[in-house]
């Protein structure tokens, strides 16, 4: 068995700080007409750190992932992304910085005109470095990694709901971004695709460190992704051995009324005495 | 019913001018920027030029030949018929080919291209293609509108020669005139200005088409039903704004040119 990954450092030297966060939201605040979405909300994602959000329908999950990609822009406050303050940066200069990050979109968003392999090799072929000839090879190895070789010539149309998540991932990791945002990646899912996009991502967090922040409603796909890790042997998702509880890179983040009421590991959200996190956790 | 303030509907109206000005404006400027994505040009001219080439053989013939007939009956009474190739000549090069063509190609086009992408901003693949470090302006927009108007130039031309050719048929066959008496009038009468207004015309529309039927794609909200509105503004309002614009470059062009 391969040893599992060992936990992100909590407390590193000032000076090393910067190096070691991916993504650092300071006192964002943003508001859509009257509705306060967001009210001054600041959280960090170490590098190498996957962090799940939750909270209710309308909390501002999905806002935060676009505000981290610099699809919006915040009210008021500062969203630095793998160094660069991404609130005061143009539209042309975030692309060069998007190109840094994946995302998987909540209803996969692949474009519907384009094969699942011309989706896939969409970055690579508009970042213009390759050919279409010298994209196939790491179209071949993204979707082998999500276990989809045979469906390259296939429309995102003729795709189960769940295959189009996973041809979403792998559009997402074909450039090996440093960060991977997922926007609620099991929604809608049966528990069978579900289990296996969550092995998917657990497998990117294990195997190539990438930090990442996941969306979703699902609870019991964050305890899973905090109490597994990903055995390269058996390419399988693994239980953690007793006693090494928490030594994932995993955290978890829940938004109430536009604020965030808990950041932490698995042991302190099972460990909270916070009434309305114990009700949320316990549905 | 809910009621809008007066002042929210002029704010509505304001953002909506400065929204298109802003499209209009990149899709000329990211022309000077890299990359340019000449392949989604061809594709697109493709797409528009020969796919409305159909629909402007068959107005610009139709045109033509009842202009000739309608023309011929009043001209017959004042001993004229012989100035019927001048007539169609001048009217279809100046403002009926242009005209005619721009609003064929404004209701399936503009309409075509409010619906794919609106319909690719209410499924996020705008946002996804955003997110891919691609910025959708230069792939989406700036083709279309260069498309749009080097292929309206190119249809205009074709649509004012089949104009005359459907006039010259009816001046031959119904009214008994000769066919070179015809070509010969209908080109003689024609003089720079003209052709120049009818040149100019094309390539004005072609760019009020592409960026109104981009502007509205771009800024649909609210599903399919959202889709379905902007395709339908996007048709009227360059169908309008071609009307509009054919006016003030008309009496423009005339002022210049000092015109007879």
């Amino acid at each position: 068995m391969a040893a599992p990954p060992t936990t992100i450092e909590k407390q590193v030297p000032a000076a090393q700080e910067s190096s070691s966060v991916a993504l650092a939201f300071e006192d964002v605040f943003l508001a859509f007409g009257d509705n306060q979405v967001l009210n001054g909300i600041s959280f960090r994602l170490a590098k190498g750190e996957t962090k799940a959000i939750f909270g209710v329908a309308g909390a501002g999950k999905s806002t935060i992932l676009k505000l981290a990609l610099g699809l919006l822009k915040p009210d008021s406050g500062h969203i630095h992304v793998l160094g660069e303050d991404v609130t005061q940066m143009r539209e042309q200069d975030l692309f060069e910085l998007r190109r840094r990050i994946g995302m998987v979109f909540q209803e996969s968003a692949l474009f519907d005109s384009l094969t699942v392999r011309e989706n896939v090799a969409f970055r690579l072929l508009e970042e213009g470095t390759v050919s279409e000839e010298e994209a196939d090879a790491p179209v071949r190895e993204a979707l082998s990694f999500v276990e989809l070789e045979n469906t390259v010539d296939l429309f995102p149309s003729e795709l189960s709901g769940g295959m189009r998540r996973r041809v979403a991932i792998a559009r997402a990791i074909i450039t090996h971004p440093e960060i991977i945002l997922y926007d609620s990646p099991t929604g809608g899912l049966d528990p069978v695709t579900s289990t296996t996009i969550i092995q998917l991502i657990v497998k990117q967090r294990d195997v190539y460190k990438t930090s990442s922040l996941m969306v979703t409603h699902r609870l019991q796909d964050a305890f899973i992704m905090a109490t597994h890790y990903f055995d390269r042997k058996t390419n399988q998702m693994q239980p953690l051995p007793p006693g090494m509880r928490g030594e994932v890179p995993m955290g978890f983040l829940i938004l109430r009324d536009g604020k965030i009421i808990f950041d932490g590991d698995a042991h302190e959200l099972a460990q909270t005495r916070d009434e309305y996190i114990r009700e949320y956790i316990s549905v | 019913m809910e009621l809008i303030s007066p002042t929210e509907i002029a704010k509505e109206k304001v953002q909506a001018v400065q929204d298109y000005s802003l499209i209009a404006g990149r899709s000329i400027a990211n022309l000077f920027r890299v990359p340019r994505y000449f392949a989604d040009m061809v594709y697109q001219a493709d797409l528009i030029g020969f796919g409305s080439l159909p629909i402007v053989v068959l107005t610009g013939l139709s045109i033509g030949a009842e202009l000739a007939l309608n023309s011929a009956n009043t001209l017959q009474r004042f001993g004229s018929l012989s100035l019927i190739g001048q007539l169609v000549s001048v009217g279809m090069v100046r403002e009926l080919g242009p005209i005619i063509t721009g609003l064929m190609v404004a209701g399936r086009n503009a309409s075509g291209m409010a619906s794919e992408l609106g319909s690719m901003i209410v499924t996020e693949q705008i946002d996804a293609m955003r997110a891919l470090g691609t910025d959708p302006m230069k792939k989406l927009v700036t083709p279309r509108v260069v498309s749009t108007v080097f292929m309206l130039f190119f249809l205009t031309i074709i649509s004012d020669l089949l104009g005359l050719f459907g006039g010259s048929v009816i001046s031959t066959l119904l009214y008994g005139l000769d066919w070179h008496q015809y070509w010969s009038s209908a080109w003689q009468i024609l003089v720079f200005q003209d052709v120049f207004m009818g040149l100019v015309k094309p390539v004005i529309f072609g760019f009020v088409i592409a960026t109104v039927g981009c502007y509205y794609g771009m800024t649909a909200r609210g599903g399919t039903q959202g889709v379905g509105r902007a395709t339908t503004q996007a048709v009227v309002a360059s169908s309008v704004l071609i009307l509009v614009v054919d006016l003030l470059v008309t009496k423009l062009l005339m002022s210049i040119f000092a015109y007879r």
